[in-house]
Parts: C-alpha cells; sequence; structure tokens
C-alpha cells in the first residue's frame, strides 16, 4: 500500500490550557479499519472531530490521497467523502427518517422545493438494506428504538458513498444482536474498499473489526499496533499504563 | 382528550382511523376550542358576535398581530424569541409616516398624494424591519448574545428611536393609497373576492389531489379516498363561506355615498355593495401560504425545525446555524415591517403608541397556536388560529361588556392554560 486514504500528522489541539489532543499522527488506508482506543478524556473523540470539521486543529496537517487538505467545518469534511457516525447520532428528533438521512443535503424538485417523496423513498430502499425490520418511516425519530435510530445514523453515513468513515461508538447503546448488525455492517463496507476509523471502549470488539489500533492516553499516542500481532492483554496495557508491547516492531 | 383515553373500547381503532386520516389532532382541538368561544360569545351578544360585521372586523383586527406570529414560530422553533416586534413595529411605522408625509413630498419633491409614494413608502418600511432583524439576527448568530437580551434591548432601543424620530407626535392624515392597505378602507368588492375565492378553492383540492398523486406514485400508504372528498369538502365550504360572509358585510349607506359623490355620482335606490375580501387580510393570506411552504417545502425550512429539533446536529450535518439565525431574524423583521403598513393603515396614523404589546401578543399566539418553547415544534396554521382566538377573546368580552382589567386577567390566564393543555396533550399522546 502506498499512500493512505487519509493521514492527520502532528495534530495538536488545546481548550482553555488543557492539552487535549498532543502531535498525534495516524493513518488509515482503503478497506482497512483502525480502531482508537483510550481511557474516558484521552483525546480521542477530539482527534477524530478535527477530521470531521467539528473542530479545528491548533496545529498540524490533514492529507487525503496524499494532498493537504484544509477542513474548517463539516461541510468541508463531506466534500472530501467524509461522514461521522457520531456517539450522539446527531438527529434531529422531531423530524422523521427521511429528513434526517438527507440533512443539510435534501433532494430538491426542479423548482428549488424539498422532495420528501423522492427522499423518503430513497430512504426506503437504503433501510431495506441496512434494516430490514425498519418501517416508522413517517414518525419522528424520537419514537424510535435505539438500534432504528442507530440504523437511521449509519444510513446517512453510506448513502452519500463515503470513503472514509468515522464511528464514535457506534454499538455502546445497543443490545447483542443490533451489535452484530453493526459489525456486519462495517465488514461489507470495508470489503467495498471504505477506509473506516472505529472509536471504542470494548478491547475484545476491536480485535475483531479492526485491523490496527491506535491507542491514546493523556491526549498522547501511546502507539499504533496490528491486533494480529498483540494479545488483549497488550492492548488493555497501552490504555491502561501507556506502555508499548514488548514484541510489537 | 379525556374521552378517548377512557373509552378504551373503541379506542384503538379510533387511533387507528386517526393515524390512517392524518389529522391533526391537536389542531382539530383548537378549532373546537374556537368554535365553542364563538358560540359562547354569539349567545352572551345575543347574536351580535356572528354578524358579518363582526366576523369583518374580528379578521382585519388579527391580521398585524397574525403576520408576525407567523415569524415568531421561525424564531421559537429555533430556541428564540424576539420581545422586539412591537418595537419594531413602532419605528417601521414611524419611518414610513415620516417618509410620506415629509420625506417624499417635500424633499423630493413628489407631491402630496403622488402614485409612487405608496409603494416607496412599503418599501422603506419593509427594507426598515428586514435591516433591523438581520443586525438582531447577527448579534445572536455571531457575537452569541441571547436573543432573550438582544430583543429585550431592542425593545427599548427601537420603540424610542421611532418617539424620538416623530418627536412623539402622531402623524396623520396618511397618503389615501397607503390606507387602503388597512383592512376596511380597502376591500376587493364582491366579484373579486368570489374569483379569488374559487381559484383558492381550486387551488385546495388540486394541493390535495397532487398530494395523493405523489404518494401513490412511489407506492405510500394513502388515505380512503372518501376521506380525501370530505376534507377537500370542509377545505372548499370553509373558504366559499369565509368570502360568503365577507361579502354579506354592506358597505354603509353614509359610506356609499361619499364613494360616489367623489366620483360626482349619486347612489342608485336600493344600491348596496358588500365590502368583499380586504386587502390587508388577503396580504395575511399570501404570507401564511408562502411561510406554509417555506416551513415544509423548502431547504430553509427543513434547517429551521432540525436546528430547534437539534442545533447540535444541524451544525454537524454542515448547516451554517450562525446565518440561519439571521436569516430567521431578517425574516421576523420584515414580517413587523408588513404588520407595520397594516396597523398604520387601519388606524389612519402613526401614533407613539402603535403595536405597543404586539410582543406578547405575536408570541402568545405562537404558543397557543401550538408552537413549543423547546423548539422544534410549531406551524403556520396554528399560530394564525392562536391569533384569531386571542382577538375573539379580547373582542367578544369587550362587546359582552368585560371590564378592561378583568378582559386582561382572562387572556392571561387562557395563555397560560393553553400552555397547560399543550404539555397535557403531549404527554398522553408522545408527540
Amino acid at each position: 500500500m502506498t499512500t493512505p486514504l487519509v493521514e492527520l500528522r502532528d495534530i495538536s489541539i488545546a481548550f482553555g490550557g488543557v492539552q487535549a489532543v498532543d502531535r498525534v499522527t495516524v493513518d488509515l488506508y482503503p478497506g482497512e479499519v483502525v480502531g482508537l482506543l483510550g481511557h474516558n478524556g484521552a483525546g480521542k473523540s477530539t482527534l477524530i472531530k478535527c477530521l470531521s470539521g467539528a473542530y479545528q486543529a491548533d496545529s498540524g496537517e490533514i492529507f487525503v490521497d496524499g494532498k493537504k487538505v484544509t477542513i474548517n467545518n463539516p461541510r468541508d469534511a463531506r466534500a472530501h467523502n467524509i461522514e461521522t457516525i457520531y456517539q450522539t447520532l446527531a438527529l434531529a428528533d422531531n423530524l422523521d427518517a427521511a429528513s434526517n438521512l438527507f440533512l443539510g443535503r435534501e433532494l430538491t424538485t426542479p423548482l428549488g422545493f424539498v422532495n420528501e417523496a423522492a427522499m423518503e423513498a430513497e430512504t426506503r430502499k437504503i433501510m431495506a438494506r441496512l434494516n430490514p425490520n425498519f418501517k416508522k418511516f413517517s414518525d419522528p425519530v424520537s419514537a424510535l428504538s435505539g438500534g432504528q435510530r442507530q440504523s437511521v445514523a449509519i444510513a446517512r453515513a453510506v448513502y452519500f458513498n463515503a470513503r472514509i468513515l468515522i464511528m464514535d461508538e457506534p454499538t455502546a447503546a445497543l443490545g447483542p444482536q443490533e451489535t452484530q448488525m453493526v459489525a456486519e455492517l462495517i465488514h461489507e463496507l470495508k470489503r467495498q474498499g471504505l477506509g473506516i476509523f472505529l472509536i471504542d471502549h470494548d478491547v475484545h470488539q476491536v480485535k475483531t473489526l479492526c485491523d490496527r489500533a491506535s491507542v491514546m492516553k493523556n491526549g498522547q499516542l501511546v502507539g499504533t499496533v496490528k491486533v494480529d500481532e498483540v494479545t488483549e492483554d497488550d492492548i488493555l496495557g497501552m490504555i491502561i499504563l501507556g506502555k508499548q508491547p514488548e514484541k510489537a516492531a | 382528550m379525556s374521552d378517548t383515553a377512557s373509552a378504551s373500547g373503541t379506542q384503538p381503532r379510533r387511533r387507528k382511523l386517526f393515524d390512517m386520516l392524518e389529522l391533526d389532532t391537536r389542531f382539530l382541538g383548537m378549532i373546537g376550542a374556537f368554535v365553542l368561544l364563538c358560540i359562547v360569545f354569539n349567545i352572551f351578544t345575543d347574536g351580535r358576535f356572528l354578524t358579518a360585521r363582526n366576523i369583518f372586523n374580528l379578521t382585519i383586527q388579527t391580521v398585524s398581530v397574525a403576520i408576525m406570529a407567523t415569524g415568531m414560530v421561525f424564531v421559537i422553533v429555533t430556541r428564540h424569541i424576539d420581545l422586539s416586534v412591537g418595537a419594531v413595529l413602532a419605528v417601521s411605522s414611524a419611518v414610513m409616516a415620516v417618509t410620506q408625509t415629509v420625506f417624499l413630498p417635500h424633499y423630493l419633491g413628489l407631491g402630496l398624494e403622488h402614485p409612487l409614494i405608496a409603494p416607496l413608502t412599503m418599501l422603506v418600511g419593509l427594507g426598515v424591519g428586514t435591516i433591523i432583524g438581520a443586525f438582531n439576527g447577527w448579534l445572536i448568530g455571531y457575537q452569541g448574545i441571547p436573543a432573550f437580551i438582544v430583543t429585550l434591548g431592542g425593545f427599548l432601543v427601537w420603540r424610542n428611536a421611532g418617539w424620538y424620530m416623530t418627536s412623539g407626535q402622531t402623524i396623520a392624515p396618511l397618503d389615501s393609497t397607503f390606507l387602503l392597505f388597512g383592512g376596511a378602507e380597502g376591500t376587493l368588492g364582491t366579484t373579486a373576492s368570489w374569483i379569488i375565492g374559487l381559484l383558492a378553492a381550486v387551488a385546495a383540492i388540486y394541493g390535495i389531489w397532487n398530494a395523493r398523486r405523489s404518494k401513490v406514485a412511489h407506492d405510500f400508504p394513502v388515505k380512503p379516498v372518501w376521506a380525501e372528498v370530505a376534507i377537500g369538502a370542509i377545505a372548499v365550504g370553509a373558504i366559499l363561506g369565509f368570502i360568503a360572509t365577507l361579502n354579506a358585510y354592506l358597505i354603509p349607506s353614509g359610506k356609499l355615498r361619499r364613494i360616489f359623490e367623489a366620483r360626482g355620482e349619486v347612489v342608485p335606490e336600493g344600491y348596496s355593495q358588500g365590502h368583499g375580501l380586504p386587502i390587508s387580510v388577503l396580504i395575511l393570506i399570501v404570507v401564511a401560504v408562502v411561510m406554509t411552504v417555506v416551513a415544509r417545502k423548502t431547504r430553509l425550512g427543513k434547517y429551521i425545525f432540525a436546528t430547534g429539533g437539534n442545533p447540535d446536529a444541524a451544525e454537524l450535518s454542515g448547516i451554517n446555524t450562525r446565518f440561519l439565525t439571521v436569516k430567521v431574524f431578517a425574516l421576523m423583521g420584515f414580517l413587523a415591517g408588513l404588520s407595520a403598513i397594516v396597523a398604520q393603515a387601519r388606524l389612519q396614523a402613526h401614533s407613539n403608541d402603535i403595536g405597543t404589546l404586539d410582543e406578547l401578543r405575536v408570541i402568545a399566539a405562537a404558543v397557543i397556536g401550538g408552537t413549543a418553547l423547546s423548539g422544534g415544534i410549531g406551524t403556520i396554521y396554528g399560530a394564525i388560529l392562536g391569533a384569531l382566538i386571542m382577538q375573539s377573546l379580547q373582542s367578544g368580552m369587550g362587546m359582552v361588556g368585560v371590564d378592561t382589567p378583568f378582559q386582561n386577567i382572562v387572556v392571561g390566564g387562557v395563555l397560560v392554560l393553553a400552555v397547560w393543555i399543550d404539555i397535557q396533550y403531549r404527554k398522553r399522546t408522545g408527540g
């Protein structure tokens, strides 16, 4: 593999004197899942928000396909086919699934009006693929279960031909069956050649889903390892003690 | 509401029927309350409340607050508030009064009653409202000052700016073309009113048919045909009934005589003429339609409701919520300017206290109409009905002979009661 799909190089960001992310470098190749691990407050969500456009890094550079890019807001990120599924899901609870899926990118009629019918039809199509049990198309998403809400958030990310997908604890609020559904989806997207950053707490899940894992502690990168070459205990050691596994290259 | 909950046997079937008809039960409740109110006042006034004349007057009295209430829906839906609308109305009115009586006739030398005076004056008034609104929106969206504070400040600033501009004087007489926009002075007459009524009826039927066609095209569930026909019939009946009522209110003979005298003619024996649709009401209808289309069919509307539902989600979806705030407040300011035209023309003068307490009436109309102060929820038609209920309550009590302090006490109580009922309703329906 030559050029990474995306590379975050020497990213730093501070909030009121707290160095939330301190010169961290991570990268991601096509068809690869990279886990981001660390305690609460280790800086993984903050790091990834620099890529999704929610925050602007104080210093550091972002490369997409080897080209330096500037991401000042979520619109810029979307323009580079970077899609994010936030931990909070970032859904407007008062709107229905279709309105949420197309939020900020509504389909319009030739006269420039929002084409509700076409949006609902597209939503039905993608939902039939992602979550065939999903039926509540006209209800506001506040009326949906956790898993259904999650599938709306996922549908929004994958519908627009994302190349780089950021998933912030996608299974935190889900039951076992829905977690399995997300796992299968990740494999499927991987096969399609997407690059996925997966933020997670569950070391076991990272071992099964990810190709590599980057561990952060106190805003700094402890290290990046290939998950096949280390044990779960090695990764736990990186998270808790911040020490490199001995046999890692 | 408690009836449907207790009738457990028929409830599931009835609930299903209501779901299928996609009726806004909350709005139906409001209409029920409004009808009840009218009937009660009609009984207590010995039938004077539901006369063509009183309905005509009620309608034109409601227009100014109703126009602003549609804008307030957007403001409240985006989780803001605008306490300055009455003051913005006042300053727009002051600017327009000075423009049409001093600036245009004397400084620009158009002379009084020049045909350009009315349109130019209105443009100026709408411009003033829009600019002040946009400025408020900029302070709120880009500078992060809470809307409550910005508009509370604006409440004092703008009314008194108007006061200073006119030195506190009442300004009259106004341009006669301008006065046509106030209500009783400018009506379309019976024939034109019928034409507009029929066009509206056709539009309503087309709207229902088109929505159904679009759903069928995408294989979505549709209402039964009889329900569509019934809804269409009710809509057409309401539109034509309203026009018939406005047409039935005859122009008083004294005024008719003056109109004919102005043309150098004499009123023929036994001649009578109905008012028809006032221009100001037509403006309100256009505003209502446009605002409803904006709310439901445009990206702007989608973004307004999305931002109200979850501001973070809207921001993360790439919506420029700061600029959106500017747009929403500029629109509110524009509508306050429009209301200033109607209010000033109806009162046939600019006075210092024009629009006093309008901010509270407008907010109350929006809230009674089902706009949630927590954001994300509200309808245009609800706000207009809210304004109509407020105005009916006020003028009905006046006709019955309730003392002014009690009128205000009742209106205040109704506002709180309406919100309480709304909270109970939402609890039960989970909406």
